[in-house]
């Protein structure tokens, strides 16, 4: 079974198998049905984090450095703990800002400084090219002891030609997948949705073949862990390897360590772009917080058991870096070396794939981009065509960034073990860390003390770590670590200011952020800030601040034209219609289609979402450069936005309570000057009442007065003079006491001093009686009257007295406003749904629909023509509708007006409510004031 | 003590950050030497110690997180 063929076939079915997932994951993009939108993608994706080195290296370091392995993924889980707090900071940054790399991120934190991008790039590339050397190896030598064994893989690698290399055609395989599924988008910063799916997967395959290798060893191998164990502390040299003296360094190297995996984690090219870039959810930080600590707990649980079992059967195999594949195949076993080996194929290709693609992206907008831009050709591309550009230089990069590392494995790569590189590029990437981390908590660091930190914090590494590297490996003169350079003792790399008896990793660690972090912060404390980079380093330190999402940044100006034309010419005509579509979208309500959009000039939000699209692209701070082109005048408003970020909430909640209370104040104010308005016009009817009032008294009193007077000098005045003089005085007496009545009625009315005395009684029969009280009247007036019940019995509640006084002032009205030629009235008792109307209707010339309200306002009399007032009709006071109006609504009923519907003219409609049924003898009258 | 609905992202928050700070001790020298200056019954004590620590710690942060996402 440990043929070639059948090696090779599983080995290449396997990365087969990893086209068909992602080939899925990006189908199910496409539909919207995401697969790697669950927390536990996520977390699973994050595990990219163990790599070949883990698979096969943690029982090489364990074997050989005890408990120390252990640090690499403690590291992770400290800095996953603080998930919720760091990494989501750095999430929402990323997306706010379309960020693509941590070189991107660190550009973009200094002032989107294209020379601090390239910088980060340019190490990270140095950093990284030997780690993904290394998967390669652990691809060949796994490939060759599965082959070889029980030869030693050692021997069997020496005369072989590349192409018999097994990893060389891994290494392009994997070219071709990236290429595929990791450039598929202009767009760096939107998701690989098939990659991470394909991640994920990998990380599954290694977790299970890690754990069926152990329980292989623990439970088939030995019978348990007891008596591994067991025989393990019968082994006198193999009693203290897990202890705290066979860790290097001891205790300071424990710490180092930790602090170093910490460090690393977040600065790994690889884990920025799962952690940050590929991040869908902010919430799926939540779970990745724990599920990923524990995905790095259980594929540690059987490392020292293998480690240990590999020792105890020491010899078999030479190196402890593959005890995860001799020991199966000491036993003869077939089926689990293979799986062993597609286990430690997945971790080595998951970490080559994103490793690669974050690379790519870093090397093509950070390194790349920059420099073209600057060529003055390039600005005459047509359009599209740099979009075209963009993604073959990342294809590109692709192809180179494997190339090298595959030349790095083949032609120095024996010169370290395993674990050496991988902590070497550990400690280079760990550089990055003080630029990111202090750079998201002060605001003050700068662009050249991250600059400068970043340079001499590689500087210290490159001479405490890389270089001695070179020297072990054979090229330079070992005098270099022993003596120092030129003799100078206290410069040797490993011992640097004499500090001796660290662990080297731990030593260089020291220094190299020593000088970090302190010329970051001191050259900070003395240098300034431009303005674009104060604006950048609010923007990051506050991301948490919710105040800052409605902030909008751009105050320069554009047109449309110009934004249009140089979208397309960069990121092709589809991106630009997307990037327009959604604005036009909104501003299709304010603005009309018809004009001409060229010539229009760009909104604030359309430059930002621009310059964003461009960001994702090609990287901040080439995008800056490119959108600074076109917009004319200073982009930044600094100060609104510190304003913003400066403004505590604690303020921002005074203000809005300071707000509130004065809006109450004006509420308070205008309602104030409502109800005096009010007061005013009351007072003004008052005045205008008594004044009524007044005339109205004077009118009868004058003319008694007259008649009184003539009377008392009149000596010799006929009898029948004297007769009708008395009777005018007693009837303008009459009038005048009604007059007196009916204002004393209305006064009480107002006031509610009116008591009604309300009882079950019949409409109709009140109607009728009413009308053979008025009959004489109106009999000698010449009108017409005429009665129509449609409803008989119409029982209601209402006062029989005061009832009746509206009725006969209905009719009595009517009369007066009907016909001059023939005056006539329709008195008419109906039901209406539960009410029983009672309409008085004339054919008089009708209400006009303006003064229908005013006809119950107190004194109000319709303006009667001439001719009519010489007929010397009687006029009313003009307090009988407004007194009729009060009754009826203290009985719960209304009275209006309406057009006549028989005789044309005014009718005059009573409403009130239906009387309940008849209830037994205890009902009682309900009083009415 | 009970918590109304506002306070409780910032109490997660503080027991999160407590929980970190409990970590960096269980995970640093001077815990880990008392660990080590146990009486060692043939391998060192340190890797169980670790590891059922660790499982303490993602069991804590489980609980924390997953409980404070329901709210």
């Amino acid at each position: 079974m440990r043929t070639d063929p059948v090696i090779l076939s599983v080995a290449f079915g396997y990365l087969a198998l990893l086209f068909v997932v992602a080939a899925w994951g990006d189908r199910r993009a496409e539909q919207g049905r995401s697969l790697i939108g669950s927390p536990t993608v996520y977390a699973l994706s994050i595990a990219v984090y163990c790599t070949a080195w883990t698979f096969y290296g943690s029982v090489g370091r364990a074997a050989e450095h005890g408990p120390s392995f252990l640090l690499i993924y403690l590291g992770p889980t400290l800095a996953m703990l603080m998930a919720p707090l760091l990494i989501r900071k750095m999430v929402r940054i990323a997306a706010r800002q379309r960020i693509t790399s941590i070189a991107d991120f660190i550009s973009a934190r200094y002032g989107k400084s294209s020379s601090l991008g390239a910088l980060v790039a340019l190490f990270a590339l140095v950093t990284i090219t030997p780690y993904i050397a290394l998967q390669l190896k652990a691809i060949t030598v796994s490939h060759a002891v599965l082959v070889n064994y029980p030869v030693s893989a050692d021997t069997s690698l020496i005369d072989e030609a590349f192409w018999m290399d097994k990893s060389f055609w891994v290494a392009l395989v994997l070219a071709v997948f990236i290429i595929l599924f990791g450039t598929r988008h202009l767009d760096a910063s939107e998701r690989h949705e098939g990659m991470v799916a394909a991640i994920a997967l990998e990380s599954l395959v290694k977790l299970i073949a890690f754990l069926a290798v152990g329980i292989f060893v623990v439970f088939v191998m030995f019978e348990g862990p007891g008596e591994l164990f067991g025989q393990v502390a019968a082994t006198p040299e193999l009693a203290q390897a897990m202890s705290l003296e066979s860790v290097p360094g001891g205790a300071t190297g424990w710490v180092g360590m930790l602090l170093l995996a910490f460090l690393a984690f977040f600065t790994l090219p690889r884990q920025f772009q799962v952690l940050v870039v590929e991040n869908v959810d902010e919430q799926h930080l939540k779970r990745a917080s724990w599920l990923f600590p524990l995905y790095l707990l259980a594929i540690n649980l059987f490392v020292i058991p293998i480690a240990m079992a590999g020792l105890l059967l020491g010899g078999l195999s030479g190196d402890p870096d593959s005890f995860v594949l001799t020991l199966p195949l000491s036993t003869g076993s077939e089926g689990l070396p293979l799986l062993v080996f597609i286990g430690g194929l997945s971790a080595a290709t998951g970490m080559v794939i994103v490793e690669t693609i974050a690379l790519s992206t870093m090397v093509s907008n950070q390194l790349i981009m920059p420099l073209l831009l600057r060529s003055k050709r390039l600005h005459l591309g047509t359009k599209g065509e740099l979009a075209g550009w963009l993604l073959g230089i990342r294809r590109v990069a692709i192809v180179l960034i494997l190339l090298l590392g595959y030349l790095y494995h083949a032609l120095i790569g024996d010169a370290y073990s395993l674990v050496t590189i991988g902590l070497v590029s550990f400690a280079g990437v760990a550089q990055f860390a003080p630029a990111l981390l202090i750079g998201l908590y002060w605001r003050g660091a700068t662009h050249q003390g991250a600059t400068l930190g970043l340079i001499a914090g590689f500087m210290v590494w490159a001479y405490t770590l890389l270089i001695p590297g070179f020297v072990q490996s054979g090229w330079l003169d070992a005098g270099l670590i022993n003596q120092g350079p030129w003799g100078i003792g206290w410069l040797r790399p490993y011992a640097l200011f004499g500090l001796e008896g660290w662990d080297i990793y731990t030593h260089s660690l020291l220094w190299s952020l020593l000088a970090n972090v302190g010329l970051l912060a001191g050259v900070s404390l003395f240098t300034r800030q431009t303005p674009l980079e104060q604006t950048q380093a609010a923007l990051f330190t506050e991301a948490m601040n919710p105040n800052l999402q409605a902030t909008s940044l751009w105050h320069g100006k554009t047109t449309q034209g110009e934004l249009r034309e140089l979208l397309s010419r960069y990121l092709g005509i589809p991106a630009t219609r997307r990037v327009f579509a959604v604005s036009t979208h909104q501003a299709t309500t304010s603005l009309s289609p018809t004009l001409d959009d060229n010539e229009q000039p760009a909104s604030t939000e359309l430059i930002t979402r621009a310059e964003q699209a461009l960001a994702g692209s090609l990287g901040s701070a080439s995008a800056r450069v490119l959108i600074n082109s076109v917009v004319r005048g200073e982009a930044l408003d600094l100060e609104s936005i510190l304003s913003i970020l400066d403004t505590t909430s604690q303020t921002l909640e005074y203000n809005r309570r300071l707000e509130q209370k004065s809006q109450e104040l004006a509420r308070i104010g205008e309602e104030l000057r409502g109800a005096n308005e009010r007061l005013r016009e009351l007072d003004r009817l008052k005045d205008e009442f008594v004044a009524m009032v007044s005339h109205e008294l004077r009118t009868p009193l004058t003319s008694i007065r007259a008649f009184a007077e003539i009377l008392r000098d009149g000596e010799n005045l006929p009898d029948e003079k004297r007769r009708h003089f008395l009777g005018v005085i007693v009837h303008e007496s009459q009038r005048l006491s009604r007059l007196i009545e009916e204002i004393l009625d209305l006064a009480r009315l107002e006031s509610g001093r009116l008591t009604l005395n309300p009882q079950p009684l019949d409409l109709a029969h009140l109607a009728r009686h009413s009308v053979d009280a008025i009959a004489r009247l109106q009999e000698n007036r010449g009108v017409r009257l005429r009665m129509q019940l449609e409803a008989e019995p119409a029982p209601i509640i209402g006062d029989p007295d005061r009832l009746e006084q509206v009725i006969i002032n209905l009719l009595d009205n009517a009369g007066k406003f009907a016909d001059d030629t023939a005056p006539e009235v329709l008195l008419r008792v109906y039901r209406h749904k539960k009410h029983y109307r009672l309409s008085v209707e004339d054919n008089g010339p009708g209400i006009s629909e303006d003064e229908r309200e005013r006809v119950f306002e107190k004194f109000h009399q319709i303006q009667q023509h001439e001719e009519e007032k010489t007929r010397g009709r009687p006029k009313g006071s003009g307090l009988g509708l407004p007194i009729s109006r009060g009754i009826v609504a203290q009985l719960g009923g209304r009275l209006w007006v309406e057009d006549g519907a028989s005789l044309g003219g005014a009718s005059l409609i009573m409403e009130l409510p239906e009387a309940p049924p008849k209830e037994p003898a205890s009902s009682e009258k309900p009083t009415v004031t | 003590m009970s918590i109304t609905p506002q306070h409780r992202p910032r109490r997660v928050q503080e027991r999160l950050v407590a929980l970190i700070i409990v970590a960096l001790l269980l995970f640093c020298p001077p815990l880990l030497l008392v660990i080590v200056a146990l009486p060692a019954a043939g391998l060192s004590w340190l890797p169980l110690y670790i590891f059922i620590a660790w499982a303490t710690l993602i069991g804590l942060t489980a609980w924390l997180m997953e409980d404070g996402s329901k709210h």
